[in-house]
């Protein structure tokens, strides 16, 4: 694909921010094509949003080229902003104007005739069941329903891209659901949909492709079949383990020697540094917190459970949380950075 | 949904572009005015009850009792309009790009629209300009009430354009003021520079009889408010001395294009992150 043809394009994108000890984007390069759900996914810091930023002109980058829509970012942000629209994570909603008149007054920023402007208001309501709200003040809505109005107002000009920031942060299990079939619907009738999320099961979910970022890179980039096929075979045991006088070390070797076990790994939470992978080691837990273990096995995981959980009993360690899981995305990114991506 | 923007279109010329800019100044704009509506009896008493105090004690009752002369109301009031004019429009410029960048982030729907950034700054500034000059509308009736005189119709006609000047300066001033203060700054930041303004702008003070404490005097001559002030004296008592109205209207346009220049520069850095 040429750089052209794709509906968003990133080239060499570096974004450095005064008084940082390191660039929030770091080199970052992809291309959308057209019709695709993108998905930028990472922690907290990771530089998602900072990126989505300059995609959609609120960021200007240090270096670097974007495109979007076939418009140049960098030499005519303002018609960038007619083909793109934006769902921010945060609630920016116009509180001085009722819910249709947030819409109304979206389309009369990007030049629409009256009727037009109040019909199509009228029509994103209703699809997005917020017609009996229409004349509320948003402060008024839930926060699903002021994130449905959200998108209600971002789709109002029918932009081709669609810019969503965390599309789920903060939402019920019922409004999570209802965003992600609206997502599912913009992307059958061809919008470009761009998500930033550090929940896996969303990118899983919703993204045709997903880009891994990390403390401001990019470090992978694929389908999520393709990114999770990349993992050996096999299931993880994800054990929570108060180890006691044991010791993380003693305890990660002791599991590794259990039958059926190919790998034992410790996993940190995201602020963790990097621990080593394929066997365990790392500091000793001296906060209280249970140690977290991933293990891998390629064998039937029932009995290699029951072994690994007799090891622990018979060490006098406490298990605290357990689970069996086939490789997932987080997985992909613990394999790319050693740590836990929440 | 609409689809790639093509070269041509890519390829606007300059006129198309003043077209899109011209449109997304008077889009963000209409915003601010259907919001204001509601807001009109908040934002005069915000702007107007400080002055109407002024020209209670010091055009009326001061002269009342004997302390001061009585054609001394005849220069108090184009100061006091300069003052209401001028800090209404800065007040309402600042403060509300404050709360909008910092509280409610409700402008970034507007930074949004297909035009340059700079057009919603402008419409920014042309709206707290328009606030500063219904202050100072509001403040001239008052003033006749309170001080008992009156200004010709053509008196009042050559303040006008001099109103709507010195409204934009007070605007162009609190765009600047507004994006280069830190938020939680902004409330110190107005004490050090409103009373400062207040009483080196030649409001209370005609600015040429200043010549024996010539240091004041020049103090006042570095306030944009000196020849707001002077300037309106200059059409409503021009028996009184007062700095010449071309020296007035210079310094008058030269403050919009510096201050109006720094604002927008500090917008589109608040702007853009």
């Amino acid at each position: 694909m040429t750089a052209d043809d794709g509906a968003v394009t990133a080239r060499g994108l570096v974004k450095v921010y005064p008084k940082r000890d390191r660039p929030a984007v770091d080199g970052v390069s992809f291309a959308v094509p057209r019709g695709e759900v993108f998905g930028l996914l990472g922690p907290n810091g990771a530089g998602k949003t900072t990126t989505i930023g300059v995609l959609t002109t609120r960021v200007v980058p240090t270096r670097g080229e974007a495109r979007v829509g076939g418009v140049d970012l960098m030499r005519d942000g303002a018609q960038a902003r007619r083909v793109l629209g934006v769902v921010s994570q945060h609630n920016n909603l116009d509180r001085g104007l009722s819910v249709h008149q947030n819409l109304v007054m979206h389309g009369l920023y990007h030049g629409l005739p009256r009727r037009e402007r109040r019909r199509r208001a009228d029509a994103l309501l209703e699809e997005m069941g917020l017609a009996d709200r229409a004349g509320d003040r948003v402060d008024h809505l839930s926060g699903g329903q002021q994130q449905r109005v959200k998108i209600a107002r971002s789709l109002l000009h029918e932009p081709s891209v669609l810019f969503v920031d965390e599309p789920s942060t903060g939402l019920d299990p019922q409004s999570r659901l209802f965003v992600y079939d609206k997502l599912t619907e913009l992307h059958e009738r061809g919008v470009t949909v761009v998500i930033t999320t550090h929940d896996m099961e969303e990118a899983a979910r919703l993204c045709d492709r997903v880009g891994i970022m990390d403390r401001g890179r990019l470090i992978a980039l694929d389908t999520p079949a393709a990114l999770t096929a990349s993992l050996p075979e096999g299931t993880h045991l994800d054990l929570a383990v108060d180890v006691g006088t044991v010791g993380a070390r003693q305890l990660a070797k002791a599991l590794a020697e259990c039958p059926g076990v190919e790998s034992v790994e410790q996993v940190e939470p995201a602020s963790g540094g990097r621990t080593g992978t394929g066997t365990a080691g790392g500091s000793e837990e001296d906060d209280g917190a249970p140690t977290r273990f991933r293990l891998r096995t390629e064998a039937d995981p029932t009995p290699v459970l029951a072994a690994v959980l007799q090891v622990i009993g018979g060490l006098g360690c406490e298990v605290r949380d357990v689970g069996v899981r086939r490789p997932s995305l987080e997985d992909v990114f613990i394999g790319l950075t050693g740590r836990g991506i929440r | 949904m609409s689809g790639q923007v093509t070269e041509p279109e890519q390829r606007a010329g300059g006129g198309r572009r003043l077209v899109r800019a011209w449109h997304g100044f008077r889009a963000a704009l209409w915003r601010d005015l259907f919001v204001m509506v509601r807001e009109v009896p908040r934002v005069l008493a915000q702007t107007v009850v400080q002055p109407f105090f002024m020209l209670l004690v010091m055009g009326h009752v001061l002269i009342q009792i004997g302390y001061v002369r009585e054609d001394y109301a005849a220069i108090l009031l184009p100061g006091i309009l300069a003052l209401t004019t001028f800090l209404g429009a800065l007040q309402n410029t600042a403060l509300g790009l404050v709360f909008d960048f910092s509280v409610t982030r409700e402008l970034e729907d507007r930074l949004l629209l297909p035009a340059p950034l700079y057009t919603v700054a402008l419409a920014k500034m042309a709206f707290g300009a328009l606030r500063g000059v219904l202050s100072g509308v509001v403040i001239v009736p008052i003033g006749f009430l309170v001080l008992d005189l009156w200004w010709t119709p053509g008196q009042m006609l050559a303040a006008l354009p001099l109103v709507v000047l010195g409204a934009c300066c007070g605007a162009a001033a609190g765009l600047w003021l507004g994006t280069a203060v830190e938020s939680r700054n902004i409330a110190v930041w107005f004490a050090i520079a409103v009373t400062p303004l207040t009483f080196t702008g030649a409001i209370q003070f005609p600015w040429p009889m200043l010549s024996d404490t010539l240091w004041f005097q020049m103090l006042c001559a570095l306030n944009p408010l000196t020849y707001l002030s002077e300037s309106l004296r200059a059409v409503t008592v021009p028996a009184a001395p007062h700095i010449p109205l071309p020296i007035g209207l210079t310094v008058l346009v030269f403050s919009v294009v510096v201050a109006g220049a720094l604002g927008i520069r500090g917008f589109r850095a608040r702007a853009l992150g």
